[in-house]
């Protein structure tokens, strides 16, 4: 080996904890973007594997009720691959053990052979044998939920009937990879499942023999899908058809594909932010080594080594940074993406899903870490490079030390000279003392932002679930009823109070713009379900006018005052035109609302409700959820308590692993920084630290002056990162924001005190463990050594 | 020391041969004319001592010589090499083929023991003793594997002369190689020196502050004021070891 290859090791090895503390910096930023980018290749491949294996549809369309002669009028459609007729209905289910009611979907599959599209993939059991009654295969992820054995009986309420089902097989579908029950936001597998029934048992309950009223269509490739939504709709309007969409629209594939685009997104962020402080550090470190080493440089350069030789050589330990740096995030982005991919399988019901880590990535990422370690790194080496053989000869000329500018504002009168020593030193060196507070401050920053997301879902809970939706349960009927419905609700056991609503399909028109939007009818007296804006303020729903949610105004291009053209899609399918009378601030969901007497009189009815919201006695909410499961005509019931327990459950869990990789993340760079500061700050006053003790200072003033550098450094930093982590947090909102939802943008006073408490402790922690250092200053070797 | 050293006479051809070498700093308004007009040349296997005040432009000189620095004005010729008009590149080269350097404050590498210290130079030059061989010539063959922290003043003095020598350099430039030393040490070192001047037919050239040692030279040069003041030939050169100071 080469001498100065030996040299390159051996101040690799001197510096060994500060390059380590450097490359775990890196192996942060490049294992998140690692995990981000296989997990999100691996969902996405899994994604089109199955949907490919399943023949899973491209376009979905409803409908009232249509003659399956019509199915071949779809399949005519240019570019129309694949036609499925389907009956799909909720039911209220009664499930053994469970005394609240559950929801579920019931799709139909072909009399005798398996579905054509989005093929069910049978994990036990088998499908329901032709002709025989009641037999039902349900979704994996309810029968889990539920401890279901092939066998396993239970009650649905089928067009008004209590009738026994028998699962005999459990599947999965790519129709219902991720399975949410309509209006709620998480998967509540216990409460919400699908099963699939052989058609001609299923639709006669329904008067759906011989009809259909959903269709699953497959497109060829290089077709308008458009074109072909748009003849759907034209065939299937007459028979009640709703606005036909494609896979953007449908649930499922909405989510898993919102998962995808939220890890595209943090590649472009977390990544580069930690990069950004590795490379800082690299700087500091690198310039520092540079800066003592010019002599060395000096010699080498004197007897012959090529500018480009010292250029290579600093170069040669940074890239040694950066493959470490690489290699540890390749094995934490492996774990990361395990992990995250094991936390998919729960909530995304694929055959198999697999976590695969290309070899292109690690080598993007060993190229991203010696990248951002040489840009680090570039200005000390070019300088080192530049240093001209006779100038570096020369001893350095003692640094120029100027009187801080505290000292020149006149604050110095209350300074120990020891304060003054610490604030020159600060002075001197200010680039450096710049990038440690930028770097603690960073720490500070992502720490904060790391604990946002869950003062905003509390903000969001306390909304939802507390100030807009006041009611304990919301019932829901197959049909509109009249009056009488609402009097048997309030005579139901333990009902306290029921307020109707009137919920109205809807195609609303902004001139060319359109959103298809239920219209929400809500009692002008209503007090359980409201509409509340984003502080927390009751919206009045005034008769003859619209209210309609940001997200659906700037959707439409509307605003307050303008007129829409509401085309309703129930009964005679009247059109009203209304003028909007306000835009709410919402964070979540499309919305638009009128006073329901006025829905009333526009759908040519008198009082009619959709379902209606109720408050009720606890002591007595079994007997009532006993009633309400064998009431013919309901639909669905919703239980706010058990919505907001599965909601908090579901995010608790995965909130708190969020929180634990963003805690340990920021640690790192917190001690990477601080450690790293210390230990310069350390090299360079070691000298001087030791004349002082030589001159008759004790170690714990010396330790006064080291320690005194790093408390500035990082109290001041503090505020700074708590300004940045609530600026960072508001572009996070604003990033993170689509169409239709927004997060609140509040961050808890608590929130920011875990930030700064933990850069406090960690830096504490890590200065007192280079304090040890001062204790063991050996005086004869530092004053021997020329600085 | 072999005799017939000590009674050589400067071979006729100039190594080095300066012309009107001028060599100014302009620190904003003051302007140092450390070399002003320097004529001078040098002979092969000469042993040259440069003498002079703190100040006089030695040391800018040696450096210009070595090719570590560039002059302001006027050209230096190293046999047919002109460096004035090299560039860094070239400059490295000549100084990797051809120069070996020694310093006031030795400049070892603290992290390489002393073999490797002069392996650091042997690793790049055409024709290198081997290193041990380098720390033989000294004296320090035992102290081989011994950091700079390990060894004393003058010890890492010989280390820092065994890495000039080792590379079997034409020309030796040693700028105060005693100055931090005892005369015992000092001594040595200047023993080192002559050594390779005679056994290796090295053009030496040594500054120092000490009038004494100019006893061992061929050849004395008094620089003053950036200016050569006067050059004296030594009839007979004194070994290292008659010295006294
Ligand atoms: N980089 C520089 N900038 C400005 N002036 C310089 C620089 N280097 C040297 N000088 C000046 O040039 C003059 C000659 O310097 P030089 O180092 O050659 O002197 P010297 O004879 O070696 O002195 P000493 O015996 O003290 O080492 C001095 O006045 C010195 O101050
Ligand atoms: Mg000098």
């Amino acid at each position: 080996m080469r001498a100065i290859d030996r040299k390159l090791l051996r101040d690799a090895w001197r510096l060994k904890s500060q390059l380590i503390a450097i490359a775990l910096v890196m192996a942060c930023g490049i294992g998140a973007f690692l995990m981000a980018v296989s997990a999100s290749r691996s969902l996405e491949a899994t994604q089109a594997a199955y949907y490919e294996r399943a023949a899973f549809a491209h376009v979905f369309a409803q409908c009232k009720r249509a003659p399956l002669s019509l199915a071949d009028r779809v399949r005519e459609i240019p570019g129309v691959a694949a036609v499925e007729p389907r009956v799909v209905v909720s039911v209220n289910l009664d499930i053994p053990g469970m005394f609240e009611p559950a929801a579920g979907l019931i799709v139909s599959i072909p009399d005798r052979d398996d579905p054509i599209l989005n093929r069910l993939h049978l994990r036990r059991g088998r499908l329901p044998e032709p002709g025989r009654p009641g037999e039902v295969v349900v979704s994996e992820a309810f029968a889990e939920a539920h401890a279901m054995q092939p066998g396993f009986t239970f009650g649905a309420v089928i067009n008004g009937r209590l009738e026994r089902l028998a699962a005999v097989g459990f599947a999965l579908s790519p129709e219902f990879i991720y399975s949410l029950r309509p209006g709620s936001f998480v998967p509540d597998d216990k409460r919400y499942g699908v099963m699939w029934m052989r058609r001609d048992q299923l639709a006669p309950s329904f008067d759906l023999d011989g009809a259909f009223n959903n269709l699953a269509v497959a497109i060829s490739p290089n077709s308008n899908e458009a074109a072909i939504i748009d003849a759907i709709d034209h065939l299937t309007g007459p028979y009640g058809g709703e606005s036909a969409h494609g896979r953007d629209e449908q649930v499922s594939h909405r989510y898993v594909s919102d998962e995808l685009s939220q890890l595209r997104n943090m590649v472009r962020v977390t990544p580069p932010m930690f990069l950004a402080v590795a490379a800082m550090l690299v700087s500091i470190v690198v310039s520092r080594l540079v800066r003592t080493q010019r002599e060395q440089i000096a010699v080498l350069r004197a007897f012959g080594y090529t500018a480009g030789d010292v250029g290579r050589h600093f170069l040669a330990l940074v890239a040694m940074v950066g493959v470490l740096g690489a290699v540890l995030g390749i094995v934490l982005g492996a774990a990361m993406g395990n992990l995250l991919t094991s936390l998919y399988v729960r909530f995304f019901r694929f055959p198999e899903l697999q976590y695969h880590m290309e070899a292109w990535v690690g080598l993007v990422g060993i190229g991203a870490t010696t990248g951002a370690a040489t840009i680090g790194a570039a200005w000390s080496v070019l300088r080192a490079m530049r240093m001209s053989p006779a100038d570096a000869m020369r001893p350095e000329a003692p640094a120029v030390y100027r009187v801080s500018i505290v000292e020149r504002l006149g604050l110095d009168r209350a300074l120990w000279p020891s304060a003054k020593m610490v604030l020159r030193h600060l002075q001197r060196h200010k680039t450096r003392t710049a990038i440690s507070m930028l770097g603690v401050a960073a720490t500070v920053a992502i720490l904060t932002l790391g604990s946002f997301v869950g003062d905003a879902i509390d903000e969001l809970i306390e909304l939802e679930f507390h100030t807009a939706q006041r009611q304990d349960v919301l019932v829901t009927f197959n049909e509109p009823r009249a009056t009488r419905a609402l009097h048997a609700l309030r005579a139901a056991p333990g009902v306290i109070t029921a307020e109707p609503y009137r919920v109205v399909p809807a195609r609303i028109w902004h001139g060319p713009r359109l959103r298809r939007e239920p219209l929400q009818g809500l009692p002008s007296d209503g007090t359980l379900r409201r509409v509340v804006d984003d502080r927390f303020s009751h919206v009045h729903v005034p008769p003859d006018a619209l209210v309609i949610s940001a997200g659906l105004a700037e959707l439409l291009d509307a605003r307050r005052g303008d007129e829409l053209v509401i085309e309703t899609l129930e009964g005679q399918r009247p059109t009203l035109r209304l003028r909007v009378h306000r835009v709410v601030e919402t964070y979540v969901g499309t919305g638009a609302y009128v006073d329901m007497a006025t829905l009333n009189r526009a759908m040519g009815e008198g009082p009619t409700l959709s379902g209606a919201a109720l408050t009720v006695d606890a002591a007595a909410s079994a007997r009532l959820y006993q009633e309400l499961k064998q009431t013919p005509g309901v639909a669905t019931v919703t239980i706010k308590r058990a919505a907001l327990e599965s909601f908090e459950e579901t995010l608790a869990e995965n909130l708190l692993t969020m929180r634990l990789f963003n805690l340990a993340f920021a640690c790192v760079i917190a001690v990477g920084v601080v450690y790293n500061t210390a230990r310069i700050l350390y090299a360079e006053r070691a000298h001087e630290l030791a004349t002082l003790r030589v001159l008759g200072f004790y170690r714990s003033e010396i330790a006064g002056i080291f320690l005194g550098e790093l408390a500035v450094i990082t109290l001041v930093a503090l505020p700074v990162g708590v300004a940045a982590g609530y600026l960072l947090c508001g572009a996070a909102t604003w990033a993170m924001q689509t169409e239709t939802h927004r997060i609140p943008y509040v961050v808890a006073g608590r929130t920011l005190a875990f930030a700064g408490t933990v850069v406090l402790l960690a830096a504490t922690t890590t200065a007192l463990f280079v304090r040890q250092d001062l204790d063991r200053l050996n005086l004869v070797e530092v004053l021997k050594a020329r600085i | 020391m072999p005799p017939a050293a000590r009674t050589r006479t400067p071979a006729p051809s100039a190594a080095f041969s300066a012309r009107a070498l001028t060599k100014v700093y302009g620190m904003g308004e003051v302007e140092v004319r450390a070399l002003d007009g320097v004529d001078l040349d040098l002979f092969a296997g000469e042993f040259v001592v440069l003498l002079g005040p703190s100040g006089s432009g030695k040391s800018t000189l040696l450096n210009i010589l070595g090719g570590l620095d560039v002059p302001t004005s006027g050209t230096v010729r190293y046999l047919d090499h002109d460096l004035t008009r090299m560039d860094d590149r070239a400059l490295t080269r000549y100084r990797r083929e051809h120069v070996g350097f020694v310093f006031q404050f030795y400049n070892l590498v603290p992290s390489l023991t002393a073999r490797e210290n002069v392996a650091l130079v042997t690793d790049i030059s055409p024709d290198p003793m081997p290193a041990h061989e380098a720390l033989a010539l000294v004296g320090l063959a035992e102290r081989m594997d011994h950091f700079p922290a390990q060894l004393s003043g003058g010890e890492q003095q010989r280390v820092a002369i065994a890495r000039a020598v080792a590379k079997r350099p034409d020309v030796l430039l040693c700028d105060e190689p005693t100055g931090a030393l005892d005369v015992k040490t000092g001594i040595i070192v200047l023993e080192a020196i002559s050594a390779a001047n005679a056994q290796l037919g090295t053009t030496a050239v040594v500054i120092t502050h000490n009038a004494a040692i100019a006893a061992m030279a061929d050849r004395v040069i008094h620089l003053s004021g950036g200016r050569v003041a006067g050059i004296e030939t030594n009839p007979t050169r004194a070994s290292a070891r008659d010295l006294t100071w």
